[in-house]
């Protein structure tokens, strides 16, 4: 999709020739004014609630003034920046957010792409169907939901899942309760729901691949492994680097309503993540600019992955962001 | 069934079509199971679930769940609350989202460029949890119904797959046709544009609804009245934090082993009776899913 990165580069240009763009503008307001009319709401919307809180961001560097909002008060600088690098909650919460991020992707990313691959391979067309409406249901299912299923079928004495485990000699593993499990089951249970789900869009790709690569597959002789390793994986690869980029924002903003979900006293140790943290000191506790400050290091994580996302994409196709 | 015969078929494409289908049916069971298993489980005895004796087929039929739960007032204020939520929320979503996203389309509009980046920037960077509490905070919103309805009322990923259909379904020509018949914009856009657009609106619209209903965080974050709270906080309770009577029954006494017997069952019972109206619409909206996903993303 080349969406993206033409837009950056766009840009670019339209600052370039701002001076023409502007009067581009002005020129055909008077034909285009409906145009803006209909665009206006959702500007303006986005601009209140996505815009101005970035202004807010420099309340990191404020110490909060109740009778000022948003705009914060007095300037301390680095002040609650060094409070949180030198507190004891610093290294756990860092290392929590970066490993939980990063198992989420790299586990949780191909696993849509594999199941693409298997749906696109099966030739009985009921059974496909009914796979595919069976397999996209859990992402339907909520949040609280999901972890409440997990809570009772994870259960140790209750749960199905539970029993499971102590029949196959694992009963004194407490699923729910340990913090070696914590990162699997999140991780493993966010597949659960959303394998159906995201691999729809690979589908899609799969689908609009040229027929006659496969025929020339056959004639070469290849068996049915190397047509899916050499014309299938490649012919999807584009969308692969785009939604893994795309991905990026999103695994870490919704992680924080899982987590928080199933964090216990028992876990807390691996699954207290920053922005769990935050939430904590920020809403409950309302210490707004030190909330505030921890709360950039989480965006700084996110910016360190995209970036680490960007490079890596455009080292192995040509497909990136910027 | 031409599945299993082996005309024209080579041995090592035999094995591979059994491997893809032990797989795929092995999929099947791992998503279906536990889906079924909270089926029968929300209308079994508790005791017999708990000891893992209920597996295929409900046993000790029993429908007291159901009628703890339809008793329970914070359900129906949960669910009054959700549904006005949501339907008020998805309505002003595509009020905002639809015209938005013809505009975008035309590619005569001149600002379009700045306006995708614009739009677009938004999703890789925000301003943090803090600064957005604090801004709400100070528009007053706290506490009110419509911190559930305005804010984020335009959801940028489906803002660019309504702009692709815009793109593709609604040629430059079709509007010049009809300007050139005294035409304006808004009028192309209620009475041609709108009326082509059913599978796109409908594929959004079941976007921005199932993204109200299963809302969590807003309500979380912004409300301390009990009253305004939508379903999921009350499931919420229910299931996570162990509050499975309103009345906070549970913690002792002969009442406590009373409800501990049922607590699991209610549970069970909660989760289905919150995912319902998702469960009845899903089949209705399911052909239009794998043409929004194409529609919006692949192309360009």
């Amino acid at each position: 999709m080349a969406l993206l990165s033409s837009e950056a580069k766009r840009l670019d240009q339209a600052a370039a020739i701002s001076t023409s763009k502007k009067q581009t503008v002005l020129n055909t307001f008077k034909r285009d004014y409906q145009l803006w009319l209909m665009i206006l709401p959702a500007i303006i919307v986005v601009f209140v609630f996505n815009y101005i809180p970035m202004y807010g961001i420099q309340l990191a560097f404020r110490e909060y003034d109740f009778s000022q909002g948003i705009t914060g008060g007095e300037w301390v600088g680095l002040k609650y920046f060094e409070q949180f690098i030198n507190s004891h909650m610093f290294a756990d919460l860092m290392r929590n957010t970066i490993f939980i991020s990063l198992a989420t992707i790299l586990i949780g990313f191909p696993a849509p792409i594999i199941l693409a691959l298997l749906i696109n391979q099966i030739k009985w067309k009921r059974a496909k169907k009914t796979l595919q409406t069976t397999v996209y249901l859990p992402h339907f299912i909520s949040m609280v939901v999901m972890v409440g299923l997990l809570n009772v079928m994870l259960s140790p004495n209750t749960g199905i899942i539970g029993h499971l485990m102590g029949a196959l000699g694992f009963g004194e593993v407490n699923l729910l309760a340990s913090t070696k499990t914590f990162v699997p089951v999140y991780v493993l249970s966010d597949i659960w729901q959303h394998v159906g789900w995201n691999s729809i869009i690979y589908l899609a790709a799969l689908s609009s691949v040229d027929p006659q690569l496969y025929d020339s597959a056959k004639m070469d002789g290849a068996n049915r492994w190397q047509i899916i390793r050499n014309v299938e994986l490649p012919a999807i690869v584009p969308t692969i680097i785009i939604l893994l980029i795309l991905n990026m924002g999103s695994i870490i903003s919704t992680g924080f309503e899982k987590i928080f979900l199933m964090q216990n006293t028992l876990n807390l140790p691996i699954s207290e993540v920053i922005e769990t943290y935050v939430y904590k000191i920020g809403i409950i506790s309302n210490q707004f600019s030190y909330a505030a400050a921890i709360g950039l290091f989480n965006t700084l994580i996110n910016f360190t992955l995209l970036i680490l996302m960007n490079y890596i994409a455009k080292r192995v196709s040509n497909i990136s962001l910027w | 069934m031409h599945l299993l015969s082996r005309k024209g078929r080579s041995t090592p494409d035999l094995l591979f079509d059994i491997f893809i289908f032990v797989v795929a049916a092995l999929a099947f069971l791992v998503v279906a199971y536990p889906l079924y298993f909270i089926v029968i489980a929300s209308v079994s005895d508790s005791t017999l679930v708990s000891t893992g004796q209920v597996l295929l087929f409900p046993k000790g039929f029993s429908l007291f769940g159901y009628q703890e739960i339809f008793q329970d007032a914070r359900i129906w204020t949960g669910y009054k609350n959700t549904i006005i939520y949501s339907v008020l929320g998805t309505a002003l979503n595509l009020i905002l989202t639809l015209p938005a996203a013809y505009v975008l389309s035309r590619t005569e509009f001149r600002a379009r460029r700045f306006l995708m980046f614009f739009f677009v920037f938004t999703m890789f960077f925000n301003g943090g949890l803090i600064p957005t509490y604090l801004l709400i905070k100070d528009l007053n919103m706290i506490d009110t119904m419509w911190v559930f309805i305005i804010p984020f009322s335009v959801n940028v990923f489906n803002l660019i797959i309504t702009r692709t259909f815009f793109e593709t379904a609604i040629p430059r020509e079709m509007y010049e046709a009809a300007s050139i018949d005294g035409c304006s914009h808004f009028g192309f856009f209620t009475k041609v544009v709108l009326p082509l657009s059913k599978a796109v609106i409908s594929v959004i619209g079941l976007y921005y609804l199932v993204w109200h209903w299963n809302d969590f965080f807003t309500g979380l974050i912004y409300i301390r009245d009990n009253s305004l709270q939508p379903l999921q906080l009350v499931l919420r309770d229910i299931l996570i934090s162990n509050q499975v009577f309103s009345e906070g029954a549970g913690s002792g006494g002969a009442a406590g082993g009373y409800a501990q017997r049922y607590a699991d069952q209610i549970k069970y019972g909660v989760i289905i009776v919150s995912t319902l109206p998702i469960l009845i619409i899903y089949p209705f909206i399911q052909k239009y899913f794998e043409k929004g996903v194409m529609i919006g993303s692949v192309k360009g």
